[in-house]
């Protein structure tokens, strides 16, 4: 049993490619799903991670080894004569009742975790987002913050520590720990908000308004990209979220409640992360 | 066979004779024309991936840097067009039309289909409309940028207010016309196999290539109508004021991906079921042994097919549909792995006991069994709307999807070829290289697509000309696979040259006692119109 679970922990930490990986982004060269922050991604990792993919490894591996075993065993040389057999009413009801039950077992956790993402619970605060081509914008109508847009930082314009392809220069931020209700929508063609870490994919459709919902457990600064092909930069339409304190995400809003395109707030927020950093490597 | 019919074939009209091919009622030289036309076909859907790998080999914009490839809205036609040309143009001409025509008549005994003129027709409208599908990769698109770069899907608004130019109609009209002759080669498939079996031949004897083919066509009957209403009204909507997909007019652009995928989903089964069918007769065929469970094979491609037109909102799981309507096609979907389940260790039971030699196509059809289970698995991990949510329309869609079809239906397509040439073409062929093929596809598709499962896993979009670097290892290890599987392609042209070379006079039946089905009875190539005599069936 001891075997099985460091097995199984050496398996989780593998797939999610827990070694050396930050937060929020993608690492290169890894295998899995980026580390989860939120608890639906934290749900969506465990049903990946430890239902589904032993389960289609198992899979796999016996349909090949039962190919390899046919192909040795009952190769011309093997086995000049062919056999007759043609029916086997129990084998056959043998394999269509096993994949029954391996999808009901699958079942058990697929359910819970598609409820658990769509019935969005009592939220703190409402961010709406919409896609246009090609940037976002957000708004934050609880706190009076006004739609401001949220562009690509140019590869010609990154500083150090910002990302290709995945900053912007106004980011999202929502304060650690708070459920954050998210209202998608576009104003052109389709677009998805996307983002990895929290386990959150909706499409923002013209025309309607799509609900999600997140609840960032880990300070970080996260990253996301659009989702759904949406024209020339569909590439080129990145999300930033930052999960902060609640005082500096409150003086951030006051900030940015007076001007949507506030420097200052964004001073803040460059200000609070390189602390943060600065702490995070004393700690390392 | 009977002095007249000898007659007949000394009439067998001159290769060279150019209304053989343009007037012809032959359903064999109409299947091999659509054999040419998917190889033709498939080059060009081939070259664009090659563009594409060759974009993504490194971080940054490097074919389409606007020099002479374009810019990003290239890479999205690129992406677009390699879809439409490898789904319509490439694997459904070679399955359906190509091996269909040839071997569904020989199969049940038929001396040809059912309507020769309209398989007629059926053929000579695929050219026209390749021909408008290529034409509107060079008209303007979008924005002063040429061709449509919406995405094989289609969806509105990108595809109406998104593409005013004139390539989106072109597209439209090709998809329609290739519709339409699909829509006729169904229409006479499906009367030729219900009334033309050769006397004796019961629906429950029938060889599993034509039972696939069966449904396959029962599908196109049934899916192709409500994709060309669909694109009627993209049509109307872009041209003609009307509102169906436009918000802004009462409309909703979700419709249309529900139109779209209720023919999407079954599409891609029609992709995939003749390759069953040609894979059931290959493995039986070299073991020696006849095909396990023959009933079951044959109603779990029935079941298969039904299920297919229950299951399409499992393409839209992110589009905000209720959670309960969600949680159906979650359950639906699942369903599906039984029958393939089925289907594959039915495959492995017909090995079972066998006597099996490893001929040309006997690799391929086990590779393809591999391969689809691999195509397989990872689709019921799709399945599950709630692990979909983070992996929806990343790079392990493109990889589930290739392997399934780009792995399956192409590894079935060339297990096909490799076990109807000498039938199709009346010479050998040169299985070394043939078999060097299977192993530079066999590597080279593996190393595309499985690090792709990886690219998705850590959030990778599809369809992106450019990423961020953190994604740069496997795409790199990705491009080498395409430069592999390249490599196999020029196998594949050398089997053809050789062949052509030197024209070894083709055996009847190469393949020995294990081959049981009609066609190996005739000569190797076929009379040009055979039993004019019905073959009786015990």
């Amino acid at each position: 049993m001891r075997f099985l679970t460091a097995l199984m922990i050496t398996w989780t930490t593998a797939m999610a490619g827990a070694f050396a990986a930050t937060p929020g982004q993608p690492t290169d060269g890894h295998l899995g799903l980026q580390p989860a922050v939120t608890p639906i991604s934290q749900d969506i990792t465990f049903f990946h991670d430890l239902i589904l993919m032993p389960i289609i490894t198992v899979v796999t591996l016996f349909v090949m080894g039962l190919l390899v075993w046919v192909i040795f065993r009952y190769n011309r040389k093997a086995n000049p004569t062919p056999g007759k057999s043609t029916h086997n009413t129990l084998l056959e009801v043998i394999w269509t009742g096993i994949p029954i039950v391996i999808l009901i077992v699958i079942s058990i956790w697929s359910f819970p975790l598609l409820y658990l993402q769509d019935e969005t619970p009592e939220g703190d605060f409402v961010i709406k987002a919409t896609g246009y081509q090609w940037n976002w914008s957000y708004e934050y109508p609880d706190q009076g913050v006004g739609e401001y847009f949220s562009n690509m930082v140019a590869d010609e314009d990154l500083q150090p520590g910002q990302l290709r392809n995945l900053s912007v220069d106004y980011p999202v931020v929502v304060p650690v720990g708070a459920t954050v209700v998210l209202q998608v929508t576009a104003a052109d063609v389709i677009h998805n908000w996307a983002m990895p870490a929290f386990g959150t994919k909706m499409d923002a459709i013209p025309g309607r308004i799509n609900e999600a919902w997140f609840q960032v457990e880990q300070e970080g600064v996260y990253y996301g990209q659009c989702s759904e092909l949406c024209g020339l930069r569909h590439a080129f339409m990145p999300i930033e979220v930052h999960a902060v304190s609640q005082d500096v995400f409150d003086a951030w809003v006051a900030l940015k409640a007076d001007d949507p395109f506030s420097e200052d707030a964004n001073q803040l927020i460059a200000d609070y992360q390189a602390a943060r950093n600065t702490r995070l490597a004393q700690l390392n | 066979m009977s002095a007249d019919s000898v007659a007949h074939d000394d009439h067998t009209p001159s290769l060279w004779s150019w209304k053989r091919w343009v007037y012809s009622t032959n359903h064999k030289d109409i299947g091999t024309m659509y054999l040419v036309f998917a190889i033709f076909a498939g080059i060009i859907g081939g070259f664009l991936s090659g563009l594409m790998r060759v974009e993504l080999m490194e971080p940054g914009l490097q074919v389409f840097n606007n020099g002479f490839w374009g810019n990003e809205h290239n890479y999205n036609v690129a992406t677009t067009m390699h879809g439409l040309i490898m789904i319509f143009f490439m694997v459904m001409p070679a399955m359906i039309g190509g091996f269909g025509n040839w071997f569904v008549p020989l199969m049940i005994g038929a001396p040809d289909m059912a309507f020769p003129r309209m398989n007629n027709i059926s053929f000579w409208l695929l050219p026209a409309a390749f021909a408008l599908a290529v034409i509107s990769m060079f008209v303007p698109g979008t924005g002063g940028e040429n061709g449509f770069g919406g995405g094989w899907v289609l969806y509105p608004p990108l595809s109406t207010t998104g593409h005013n130019g004139p390539a989106m109609d072109l597209l439209i009209l090709s998809l329609h016309i290739a519709g339409v002759s699909s829509i006729l080669g169904a229409i006479n498939f499906i009367t030729t196999i219900f009334n033309m079996r050769a006397p004796g031949m019961t629906l429950h004897k029938m060889p599993l290539f034509v039972w696939s083919v069966l449904v396959t066509v029962f599908l196109l009957l049934l899916s192709l109508p409500v994709l060309a209403g669909a694109l009627t009204m993209l049509l109307t909507d872009r041209n003609f004021g009307t509102a169906f997909f436009d918000p802004a007019g009462g409309g909703d652009p979700v419709m249309f991906q529900h139109l779209f995928w209720f023919f999407g989903h079954p599409e891609v089964y029609i992709l995939i079921l003749p390759g069953f069918g040609i894979i059931s007769h290959i493995v039986s065929t070299f073991s020696r042994k006849p095909v396990f469970g023959y009933l079951g094979m044959a109603y779990a491609m029935v079941a298969i097919g039904f299920i297919g037109f229950i299951v399409w909102a499992h393409h839209m799981y992110t589009v905000g549909l209720p959670v309960d309507l969600k949680a159906y096609f979650v359950a639906a979907t699942m369903v599906i792995a039984v029958p393939t389940g089925i289907k594959i260790f039915s495959w492995i039971a017909t090995m079972w006991g066998g006597s099996i030699e490893f001929r040309t196509p006997m690799m391929w059809a086990i590779g393809f069994i591999f391969l689809f289970t691999v195509g397989g698995v990872t689709g019921v991990v799709l399945a599950n709307a709630g692990v979909d949510q983070a992996l929806h329309d990343t790079y392990y869609v493109v990889a589930h999807f290739h392997y399934v079809l780009s792995l399956g239906a192409v590894f079935a397509i060339f297990a096909g070829w490799y076990y109807w040439f000498e039938k199709i073409f009346g010479v050998k062929y040169n299985s070394l290289f043939a078999r060097l093929q299977f192993l530079f596809f066999f590597v080279g598709a593996n190393v595309i697509f499985f690090p792709q499962h990886f690219l998705g896993l850590q959030g990778m979009p599809r369809r992106y000309v450019d990423y961020p670097d953190a994604y740069a290892l496997w795409n790199e290890v990705s491009t080498y696979g395409y430069f592999i599987m390249l490599v196999g392609m020029v196998f594949f042209f050398l089997v053809l040259v050789d062949a052509m070379v030197r024209r070894r006079k083709a055996d009847a039946n190469p393949w020995g006692e294990g081959a049981t089905t009609l066609e190996w009875t005739l000569s190797s190539p076929p009379p040009f119109h055979q039993f004019n005599e019905l073959p009786k069936i015990k």
